[in-house]
């Protein structure tokens, strides 16, 4: 059974001129944690919006628990929890007014559902009378998530919880995710950090409003295989100049200390080393790797150019 | 009903959380009160006059004592000559000057004609005509008393009563206008802005994927506001009656009343205000610019209604800050009671009813 | 030897009771990019305030460029570049206005101005937008030329706050590829980031914890050092043990 269901949903802005979603369809399953990665102005914001009834799509149409987007408005606010991009709490409230605050608006209280956010809220809790101004991306998260569970939400929204926050924090954050998915509740939720493709069930790579592929994580890199190559040399710099000249090699990036570099299908390691030892390079290391979520994502995206 | 009080708590939160604008807020009715009571006075007293007397008798003298004497005026300077004139007025060191014709005392008895020129300084129309009046009344209570020693048949004797205001106090005048437009920047900016806020900084997107209703949000924003700018007309009537010793003629339970409806009606203004404007900036600027300055200008505080050109005048009735202030001079100074007042409440009741409505239909349930 | 364009020395920053930077000592060499990691918390900023001469420390030395960051503050800002994600270009005004905006600011002729906004638009292939408002523009090219932007004039160093937040993996990579060219060019890159494999491409990488530099050494040693297959598992290992309640 799907939880939510988008189809062919259109969005524009300024009469069309700007067009944020192209055509856009996808479902997703019950109790799924399911990931929308792509980078800032994919058109990710726009879908929670259209989702969590706040716009309304130009084409298509789109519903959460068998209730339409756009007529069972008040129905589908009852039950989803939506966790904005931007941190959309009471700066000046502490942590336990905006709580008690947010549990009053979804017609509930802390005590009723406290069984769902207390593993977040214990490491807020020590800091509770705190002006939800002064505190910091890891715990503004914290209590950004414990006000969208608050009303025990059948689906839960979450635009980009973990940006700009540090790697510590964010592994935090998807362990939390995970134990709330145990819990049953369906998690739609948005990154632009690839990396944390891995934690969900399934993903949508999303570019320009476009779906570019949506599948689990290992589906979607072995349906995309490509001839990947980690390079490395002693003069890195240029290393990466003499990659990108050769209009032999498809795609040279970046990745770590290493130069991740794909070639036409027939190739092979060997073309690369000697390519390097003819423009001077010591020291150089050429190895067949699989490609990451990352590469796969360039991939896609130099294709859809 | 339960949300309804969680909602109005977090407001006042807000509210009594933000010293600055607080102060602001009761800050500022104190200091309008007092500039208009004690600064920006705009009765004249103890204006500067040059003399240039040419007859220097007995009946020139009694009357620049009178002059001196007045607590309109105070005689800074005798001069000798008429070329000084223009030096007095262009050093500011009179607003008035008198001349006595040579002989003053001896035509006047003899003749019966007699003329005394005044010449004033009309850089500053209002006031330079404050001042020949003035003048101009030590002279003919001076006249009269010689006429009751003579008894002349036929003198048209006009007698000239200030109703309600029998001293002039401008206080009048500008207690009821600072109630006006204190009531009209607090209840309209502060409310807009307040709701503005939320849009901008993105807690209105939770509020909206919530089932709480618009109308809901709308209202238990405008209830802190209710209760301040009610507090701002008790402190203004308190600084009125203590400060400035002005009576309130009326019935106090129908001025607040009344105060009540005007706050509910600039409430919606604020209201109405926020549904169609997306940042606190607009929001502050549409206030002032849409609401102040009308406030200012229509209330017949500053400028006289009845002097304006006709479309203006009709402009001015769409201005809720009219009707307010007619009805607090009404009470406050001509002791009306309500059936006085009665078509300027239903006008403002009309407003706010409409304001309102508008106010909640335009309120987006959805972000665009 | 290279010589060193940030040093400091036991560097200390205190508000009242709490201590942001705790007694921290650098050193950052010409043409380096400085990777400078932390949680969110632990004094990264406050740091790279101090570095700026927007903020005094409280003791400790430390000197940019050349110039003490007591002293001479007004003589650092004006040989440093700066970019940050949330600040960094007028909206309103176009690309090319932009350019001519920030170089007037540091005190380029015109003449200056107009023949280095003319290779800047030839070089970010931005011919069509140069007279677009810089709003309307995809983020990914915005932060392409705030950076190019706070390069213009030349700086000693370039400080870049979160630089790549948000933009997708090519134009992030393209990002890095004109860092690797300013700093060729000699200009020191002191650079913040959440992107743990962008720490790899940096030549020397620290990380804060609780106010302190917990390590600091090249991507390669720091993995040796914690025998981690990557940074991002250096960072959790040091980030883990941080007792500042952020």
């Amino acid at each position: 059974m799907s939880t939510v269901r988008v189809e062919n949903i259109k969005k524009t802005y300024e009469k069309g001129q700007v067009l944020a979603l192209d055509d856009v369809s996808f479902e997703v399953k019950s109790g799924e944690l399911f990931g929308l990665i792509g980078p800032d102005g994919a058109g990710k914001t726009s879908l929670f919006r259209i989702l969590t009834t706040l716009l309304v799509p130009d084409a298509g149409r789109a519903e959460v628990a068998g209730l339409d987007v756009v007529k069972d408005l008040w129905k589908i606010r009852q039950i989803v929890g939506y966790m904005p991009g931007k941190f959309s709490l009471y700066q000046d409230l502490s942590i336990e007014e905006n709580l008690n605050f947010f549990a009053t608006v979804f017609n509930t209280t802390v005590a009723q559902n406290y069984h769902l956010i207390e593993e977040i809220y214990v490491q807020i809790e020590p800091f509770k009378h705190r002006l939800a101004g002064k505190l910091s991306g890891g715990m503004k998260q914290k209590l950004a998530l414990c006000c969208a569970l608050i009303h025990e939400p059948k689906v839960l929204f979450l635009d980009e919880p973990t940006t700009g926050v540090d790697p510590v924090s964010r592994k935090e954050f998807w362990d939390m995710l995970d134990r709330l998915k145990a819990r049953g509740i369906t998690i739609v939720v948005s990154t632009p950090y690839m990396d944390e493709a891995s934690r969900c069930d399934r993903i949508a790579l999303i570019q320009k409003g476009k779906i570019l592929e949506l599948d689990t994580l290992d589906q979607i890199i072995t349906r995309h295989a490509q001839n990947l190559y980690a390079v490395d040399a002693d003069n890195r710099y240029n290393l990466m100049n003499d990659l990108r000249k050769n209009t032999e090699i498809v795609s040279a990036f970046a990745f770590g200390e290493e130069q991740h570099v794909t070639l036409p299908p027939h190739f092979q390691d060997k073309y690369l080393s000697e390519f390097l030892k003819e423009k001077g390079h010591t020291g150089i290391k050429v190895r067949k790797i699989a490609p990451t979520i990352e590469d796969t994502f360039i991939k896609l995206m130099l294709e859809n150019q | 009903m339960k949300t309804f009080v969680a909602f109005i708590r977090k407001e006042f939160w807000h509210v009594l959380r933000d010293t600055r604008s607080l102060v602001i807020l009761l800050g500022l009715p104190v200091v309008m009160m007092i500039l208009f009571g004690f600064a920006l006075s705009s009765e004249v007293k103890n204006s500067n006059v040059a003399i240039l007397d040419y007859s220097n008798d007995d009946a020139s003298r009694l009357l620049i004592d009178r002059i001196d004497q007045s607590q309109y005026f105070s005689v800074k300077e005798r001069l000798k000559t008429e070329a000084e004139i223009e030096r007095v007025f262009r050093r500011g060191e009179a607003r008035l000057v008198v001349i006595f014709p040579q002989n003053f005392q001896e035509d006047l008895s003899h003749t019966n004609q007699v003329q005394v020129r005044f010449i004033g300084d009309a850089s500053d129309p209002n006031t330079s005509n404050i001042v020949i009046n003035y003048a101009s009344s030590i002279f003919r209570d001076y006249q009269n008393e010689l006429n009751e020693q003579k008894k002349l048949p036929y003198t048209i004797e006009t007698e000239t009563r200030m109703l309600y205001n029998p001293q002039l106090k401008s206080s009048y005048n500008f207690v009821p206008g600072v109630m006006t437009l204190i009531l009209m920047l607090l209840g309209a900016m502060m409310t807009s802005v307040s709701i503005v806020k939320e849009k901008e900084t993105g807690t209105m997107e939770i509020l909206l994927v919530s089932p709480m209703r618009p109308l809901l949000v709308v209202l238990s924003k405008a209830v802190p506001y209710l209760f301040l700018c009610f507090i701002d007309v008790v402190i203004i009537l308190l600084l009125a009656i203590f400060l400035l010793d002005m009576p309130i003629r009326g019935s106090l339970p129908l001025l607040l009343a009344e105060s009540l409806l005007f706050i509910l009606t600039t409430l919606s203004l604020g209201l109405l205000v926020s549904a169609v404007v997306d940042s606190q900036q607009t929001a502050m600027f549409l206030s002032l610019v849409g609401f102040l300055m009308p406030a200012l200008v229509f209330s017949g505080f500053m400028f006289p209604i009845e002097n304006m050109p006709l479309p203006l005048q009709i402009v001015s009735n769409i201005v809720p800050t009219k009707w307010y202030y007619s009805i607090v001079r009404a009470i406050m100074v001509k002791g009306l009671g309500f059936s006085y007042v009665a078509k300027q409440t239903l006008i403002l009741a009309v407003m706010t009813v409409v304001y309102l409505t508008v106010a909640i239909r335009k309120f987006k349930i959805r972000l665009a | 030897m290279t010589k060193s364009v940030i040093h400091t020395e036991g560097l200390t920053r205190k508000f009242g009771d709490f201590v942001a930077v705790n007694a921290i000592t650098f050193d950052v060499k010409e043409g380096e990019i400085f990777g400078f990691l932390g949680a969110n918390g632990a004094g990264k900023t406050t740091a790279m305030r101090i570095l700026c001469g927007l903020l005094e420390p409280t003791s400790g030395k430390a000197s940019v460029a050349g110039y003490d960051v007591y002293r001479q503050n007004e003589e650092i800002k004006k040989h440093i570049g700066y970019m940050s994600q949330k600040f960094s270009l007028y909206e309103n005004l176009t690309v090319r206005e932009n350019i001519q905006f920030f170089g007037g600011i540091y005190g380029l002729t015109r003449k200056e101005l107009r023949e280095k906004t003319a290779v800047l638009i030839e070089r970010l292939g931005l011919n069509q937008e140069a007279d677009k408002l810089v709003g309307s523009l995809p983020l990914g090219w915005k932060q392409k030329i705030a950076f190019s932007v706070a390069i213009l004039h030349r700086p000693k160093v370039v400080f870049l706050d979160e630089p790549t937040g948000g933009v997708d993996p090519i134009t992030r990579r393209q990002f890095w590829d004109m860092i690797y060219e300013a700093a060729h060019e000699g200009i020191t890159v002191f650079v913040t980031t959440h992107y743990m494999d962008e720490a790899e491409y940096c030549d020397r990488v620290s990380i804060m914890v609780d106010g302190s530099i917990a390590a600091l050494d090249t991507p390669s040693g720091l993995k040796k050092q914690f025998q981690a297959e990557s940074m991002d598992e250096v960072f959790l290992q040091l980030a883990r043990g941080a007792k500042r309640g952020e």
